[in-house]
This record gives structure tokens, C-alpha cells and sequence, in this order.
């Protein structure tokens, strides 16, 4: 079994902190709520349990993967992480960091929602450039399955919004 | 509760949205507007990995892999309603048809959240929030058509009309259904029905798009059971070409 190191949950998710979206490279898997349980088990096996954003998003296997690799590096010798629809992700499980870090990129983040998304809660986003509420929903589809298209009549600057889901 | 029931309504579910994840995909490059390109490549890339999660669930009850399932089946062997395999035609044909199954598909997901089979209210929660998008789209656009010009609304009342005897083929009863139901696996393809009808009402009620008399309307069934168009064959040949040609081929 080699040294003997007593993992914790805090640590595991301190480590985690160093794994980012590869898209928005702002924010961490843990801000973005896609962890969805960490578990140290009897053994010391870490088991980590993580969800898609969206069903058909293609980076999900690269962060399964990017999960696997820190665990490895850091000298995390037996674990199990698991991809699945247990719990499910909504925007909602953005952290307040995390929010941070998706305007940090550029995003307007996705405003907190009772899980029903409506023509509402995408018109008026405010700019992440000038704060200005006074802009326009170009189209509810964007670059990304997780982004839509905004224009700002303030600034005249085009922008995206992470969508609420 | 034996297998075959929750099989087949996987299968239904899982090859709707392959067929049509593909057919919106076909829309890429060819769309009026850029943002349509967009939307519509959005929609195939979320109908697609919707379809996989669903090929997932049967791979887990002892079906073959998902790539196999999708890619080497034979036109007879695929549940989806016909609706889904015509082909794209003009906007206007594709987005009434978005219109219709996406309402269907968005009311199957919110009764399955609440299936006594638990990976599949999972799932299905999963995909309620991600189809919110799919109906808000066409929703917009069917009122923004259904109001604008006397040529759109005549179009749109011609592809409405069209459409509805496929798009009520999507609700083409289940061998299983009384089982599905009593097991609460599922509500059924008549309550669904009931409750589509109510949903796209409503939207076609803020356009000058009329329904027809719907006791008229002849269903176009067949498609669960492996009765499809001519259009599904050639589609499927062009899906699986590169497993087709190279069966090892990683992509």
C-alpha cells in the first residue's frame, strides 16, 4: 500500500480546484457543480461520483479524464470516478465562485431559476462588459450547448450568456 | 416487471431522437439565418447525446453497445416514429416539426420524472431541463410565423396541416402499455397525447394557424413497429457509412 495518507474530503476537493472546464479554463469542476459527491471509503478508495452538464456534451469524457489524471499525479493510488444522471446538474449548482469565474471569462453567468426557463429569464441579461440591462436575446443557441447569444445596445458589444438550465 | 416493456419504450425514445438529432443536422450550413445553423446544429448535438444516455440504459438491461445499436441496425429493427425520419423540406416543414415533437418529447420527459424506474426519472429530469430550450425555440418561431406575412401563415398552415397525422404517429400505442402504466414505469402514450394537444393549443391560439378538426385526422402509425417511409433507409446508410467501411474506425 506504500506511505499511508489519510485523504479527507477537504482535500480531495482542494485538489479538484486545480481541474477547470476546458472551455472556460476560469473555472474549477468544483465551482462549475459538476462534482457531485466525494467519497473516502472504508479502504481509503476515493470514490467520485460527477454529472454531465448537458447530455450531449462532448467534454465530458476529457474532464472524466482530467479527474483520473490530478488523482494519479498526486499520488491517489486507488480510485473510482463515476459519470452518471444521479444527480442532476442545473446552473443553480454554480458556487458563488464560480459565477465569478464565468464572468471573469467574459460570461454573463446564469441567474438562479426554479428549474422552469423561460423567454423572461434569457431578454435583459445584464452586459458582463458595462452592466447595462438594455440588450437583446440574439438566439437562445449559441457556440456552446451550455451558452446563448446576446447583443448590448449600450456598448454595442455582442456577448454570451452561460445558460440557465 | 419483465424487461420487454421498458426495452421497447427506451427504444422509441432513443431512436427519435437519433433520427432526428441527424436530420437537424443536416440543416447545418443550409439554415436561413446564422443563428439558425446554430440552433439547429445545437438541437442534433443534444438530440444525439439525449439518444446515447437511452442506448446506455439498454446496453445496461443486455442490448448490444450504443455505436452497434445506432449504427448496424436494419430500417425495421428502428421504433422511431415515421415523423421524425422525413425528410427536412423547407423551414417551414422542419420547424412545425420541431414545434410538435419537441411539446411531445419536453411532456414525455416531465411524466417520466416521476417513473417508478429509477435511472429513468433520472435521466428523464436531466433531459426536461435541456429540452426547455428545444420548445422555447420553436415555440417563438411558430408565433413569429404563425403571425407575420399572409404567405407565412398560408405556409405554416400547410406544413401544420401535413404534419399532424405523423406527429400523432408519435403516440402510436406500445404493445406493453397497460403494463407500463400499472407498473408506474410510464403514464402512457394517450395521457401524453392529451396533455400535447393542451400544450401546442396553446401557442397555435396566439397565431391565425388554425387546428383542424382532429377527429378527422388518420394517425400515421407503424413507425414503433419497424413500418417505416422509404426516407429511413438511405438516412441509415449514411449514418453508419464509416462503421460500415471500417467497422474498427475510432472517431
Amino acid at each position: 500500500m506504500g506511505t499511508a495518507v489519510n485523504h479527507t474530503v477537504e482535500s480531495i476537493t482542494n485538489l479538484l480546484q486545480q481541474v477547470k472546464d476546458p472551455e472556460i479554463p476560469t473555472i474549477s469542476l468544483i465551482d462549475l457543480g459538476v462534482i457531485t459527491n466525494i467519497d473516502i471509503e472504508e479502504d481509503q478508495r476515493v470514490h467520485i461520483k460527477m454529472t454531465p452538464t448537458f447530455a450531449g456534451c462532448p467534454a465530458m469524457d476529457y474532464m472524466k479524464n482530467n479527474v483520473e489524471e490530478v488523482l494519479a499525479e498526486n499520488g491517489i493510488q486507488s480510485f473510482l470516478v463515476e459519470m452518471n444522471f444521479d444527480t442532476q446538474w442545473s446552473s443553480n449548482n454554480i458556487t458563488a465562485d464560480g459565477l465569478k469565474a464565468l464572468k471573469k471569462h467574459g460570461l454573463a453567468p446564469p441567474p438562479k431559476h426554479n428549474l422552469i426557463i423561460d423567454i423572461d429569464l434569457l431578454t435583459n441579461v445584464k452586459c458582463p462588459y458595462c452592466e447595462s440591462t438594455d440588450t437583446t436575446l440574439k438566439s437562445p443557441f449559441g457556440p456552446t450547448l451550455c451558452r446563448s447569444l446576446h447583443y448590448c445596445n449600450s456598448c454595442s458589444q455582442a456577448f454570451e450568456q452561460f445558460k440557465p438550465v | 416487471m419483465r424487461l420487454e416493456p421498458t426495452k421497447e419504450l427506451l427504444y422509441k425514445m432513443a431512436d427519435d431522437l437519433l433520427i432526428l438529432g441527424h436530420r437537424s443536422s443536416e440543416w447545418i450550413g443550409m439554415g436561413p439565418l446564422l443563428e439558425e445553423d446554430i440552433a439547429f446544429a445545437s438541437k442534433a448535438q443534444d438530440k444525439v447525446g439525449q439518444s446515447l444516455a437511452f442506448y446506455e440504459l439498454l446496453e445496461a438491461l443486455g442490448e448490444e453497445d450504443p455505436d452497434t445499436v445506432a449504427f448496424s441496425r436494419k430500417a425495421e429493427n428502428f421504433h422511431n416514429a415515421t415523423f421524425v425520419e422525413l425528410p427536412n423540406g423547407d423551414f417551414d416543414f422542419s420547424m412545425m416539426r420541431h414545434f410538435l415533437f419537441d411539446n411531445a418529447d419536453a411532456l414525455r420527459y416531465q411524466m417520466l420524472g416521476d417513473s417508478e424506474l429509477e435511472e429513468l426519472s433520472h435521466v428523464a429530469r436531466k433531459f426536461t431541463g435541456e429540452l426547455q430550450y428545444h420548445t422555447l425555440h420553436a415555440n417563438e418561431w411558430i408565433k413569429q410565423l404563425g403571425n407575420a406575412t399572409p404567405e407565412s401563415i398560408e405556409r405554416m398552415q400547410n406544413v401544420l396541416d401535413t404534419a399532424l397525422p405523423y406527429a400523432f404517429g408519435i403516440f402510436e400505442p406500445s404493445p406493453y402499455e397497460d403494463e407500463l402504466i400499472s407498473s408506474g414505469v410510464f403514464a402512457g402514450e394517450a395521457a401524453l397525447q392529451v396533455r400535447w394537444l393542451e400544450a401546442i393549443t396553446v401557442v397555435l391560439n396566439e397565431t391565425d394557424l388554425k387546428l383542424p378538426n382532429i377527429e378527422k385526422i388518420a394517425p400515421q402509425y407503424g413507425g414503433r413497429v419497424g413500418q417505416h417511409t422509404e426516407h429511413l433507409q438511405p438516412l441509415l446508410e449514411e449514418m453508419g457509412e464509416v462503421i460500415q467501411t471500417d467497422p474498427k474506425a475510432e472517431w
